[in-house]
């Protein structure tokens, strides 16, 4: 059975086309990651396979259950943590996650030794008996994410888990969404961060403008943008020299990175061998010069003409605490 | 995965009560997990009490050689009036309450729960009524080391407060409308007394609607709030100190109930649906 299918899902939120007829359908058991910039449309999908939204049109159904007409049956099947950590700061961590077991229709005591279970799985048994105020912003996460899994969910929804949190508590929080999978359970969770899609997604939908616009696996993304590229570092003087001895060679279209000049490597080592030759034809001595694998941000510049991590560039609506994302 | 029972579609009436429990509990934990949160909200009436009995009470003519109030002194007219006016105020937290649970994500992770969508706005209302409680009673204890007394007995007394929690409690649903309308805490706290103070302060709940010009007269006599007041009135002042009201007592514990149990008809449904619509 298929954990998500979506069939052209359109949302429109008064000019704003959210989502624009977005299809995708994935299997049990895998991590699928929406990877997209601010305003892309991750959030809206999210809400509607979660039946927290109705959209204008389309189809939606989670683990075969049809979200739009039957959403109290895919509640019972899926839990979600947001991009707020939605709990709340004057109970404990403990009570917080029993709540969340009662209202997933535990008894009282099933819901204590499931958040008990829960709790000690996400590494916060020690603190469970604070009060949430005095956690720091990556044990809310992690607090909200063992409350996203007391019901035993079979698909568990993460909208952008790491946003906002200090690099270490990512780092962390990486670690800890890994345990969780593990265990088969299905998992789709949107991101910003390329490096996020690429470590924990087993396949990634780059969504852009409220489309899916491509999807593969990391590798499938990478190796469709033409493999591996030259990267070339040379002193800032020297620039422009070389990028004219460098145009043509390889074959491919010559551009620019940052500092870098990059060449498409069609011919894999051969291209970086006529690339140093052709530099020290020119009398030029590189800095730096190697092969290398696309990244992601590569695969997403050649989609969508701008980078993943980019603010999104028209106003985002107010109406809701920190970044609200359509 | 193993084998799950067939899909639900609805919650059960026991389940729904259930999550009401469950989310009442959690709104009255966070006063009392916050103690400055009830501190300051059982301070407003008693301050409302001490200014209106000291700064008003001298001024006003008491007794029944005047006419103007009923009873033998301010404060015995006063208290009821300000017991609605606390528990009117109260309900403004219903509207907070819910505005700031929509800003958190937390209506959110609530509404991706296979529980009852009635338990979020009940379990709020109800958590107030709670508040609310506790605050009038801590209001009376202060009104009754300034000199207030219950002559009509102690079951007409608590019968009176009742009616009075009751009516702050349908309030409350007026307050869910308004602040799901509203969407945002500033928003709601500013909307929220639109139309608690013309019906706060044209009644007779500080003072006697007999000086008010007539047409104002005519509003302030016959809108809920004086007749809620003029009834819990009837319940703790004895005749002939009391005076007329207009009506009889037993007209006005039925418009009271009346008053509480249409305007519950009228906001419940409409804070469902705006709650239906604000978050989807």
């Amino acid at each position: 059975m298929n954990a998500v299918e979506a069939q052209d899902v359109v949302k429109t939120f008064g000019d704003v086309k959210a989502l624009d007829g977005v299809s995708v359908t994935f299997e049990q058991g895998i991590v699928y990651g929406f990877l997209g910039p601010n305003g892309a449309g991750k959030t809206t999908l999210i809400r509607v396979l979660t039946t927290l939204l109705k959209p204008d049109s389309g189809s939606a159904r989670v683990v075969g259950i049809d979200a739009i007409n039957d959403p109290v049956a895919v509640r019972h099947k899926i839990g979600l943590a947001g991009q707020f950590a939605a709990v709340d700061d004057f109970l404990t961590g403990r009570e917080n996650v029993e709540m969340v077991g009662r209202l997933y229709n535990l008894s009282k005591r099933d819901a204590e030794q499931r958040a008990a279970e829960v709790l000690e799985r996400i590494h916060l048994i020690d603190a469970a008996d604070r009060p949430v105020r005095t956690f720091s912003g990556g044990m809310r996460r992690r607090l909200d994410l063992a409350a996203s899994i007391v019901g035993r969910p079979e698909v568990l929804f993460l909208d952008e888990p790491t946003t906002g949190v200090d690099p270490g508590s990512r780092l962390d929080l990486w670690d800890l969404i890994e345990e969780l999978v593990g265990g088969g359970t299905t998992l789709l969770l949107t991101t910003q961060y390329l490096e996020e899609a690429d470590r924990l997604a087993d396949r990634i939908g780059v969504i852009d403008h409220g489309r899916l616009i491509d999807e593969g696996t990391s590798d499938e993304l990478k190796d469709r943008l033409g493999g591996n590229v030259v990267e070339v570092h040379v002193a800032d003087v020297d620039r422009g020299t070389a990028a004219g001895v460098l145009t043509g060679v390889g074959g491919g279209e010559l551009r620019t990175e940052g500092n870098a000049l990059l060449i498409p490597a069609h011919a894999g080592p051969r291209t970086l061998t006529a690339a140093v030759r052709a530099l020290d034809d020119a009398g030029i001595e590189p800095q730096d010069i190697g092969l290398r694998r696309p990244t992601l941000d590569d695969v997403f510049l050649a989609l969508t003409g701008h980078s993943a991590e980019e603010e999104a560039s028209e106003p985002v609506p107010a109406g809701r605490r920190g970044r609200r994302e359509l | 995965m193993t084998a799950t029972a067939a899909p639900q579609r609805r919650v059960s009436f026991a389940s729904a009560t259930t999550h009401t429990a469950v989310i009442t509990w959690r709104n009255v934990m966070r006063v009392v997990r916050l103690p400055q949160l009830l501190l300051f909200s059982t301070i407003q009436p008693v301050m409302f009490l001490l200014l209106f009995n000291y700064v008003f009470g001298g001024a006003i003519a008491i007794g029944g050689d005047t006419g103007a109030v009923g009873a033998d002194n301010y404060i015995n007219w006063l208290i009821p009036g300000i017991l609605v006016q606390s528990t009117v105020f109260g309900a403004t937290a219903t509207a907070l309450g819910l505005t700031e649970d929509l800003a958190a994500g937390v209506i959110d992770r609530f509404r991706s729960l296979p529980m009852a969508r009635s338990a979020v706005l009940t379990g709020r209302t109800l958590a107030d009524l709670v508040r609310n409680t506790f605050v009038t009673t801590l209001m009376l204890v202060v009104g009754f080391m300034m000199g207030w007394r219950f002559e009509q007995g102690f079951l007409k007394m608590v019968l009176g407060v009742s009616l009075a929690l009751l009516f702050g409690f349908a309030f409350s649903w007026l307050m869910a409308t308004i602040g799901l309308l509203a969407k945002t805490p500033e928003a709601a706290q500013s909307a929220g007394f639109l139309p608690i103070f013309p019906l706060v302060f044209a009644s007779s709940v500080f003072v006697p609607t007999a000086s008010m010009p007539d047409w104002l007269q005519v509003f302030a006599e016959n809108q809920p709030i004086s007749i809620i007041a003029n009834t819990v009135r009837s319940l703790m002042i004895p005749e002939p100190a009391l005076g007329p009201l207009g009506l009889e007592q037993g007209t006005l514990i039925w418009q009271s109930l009346a008053w509480i149990v249409v305007i519950i008809a009228v906001f419940a449904p409409l804070a469902v649906r705006q709650y239906r619509r604000s978050v989807g």
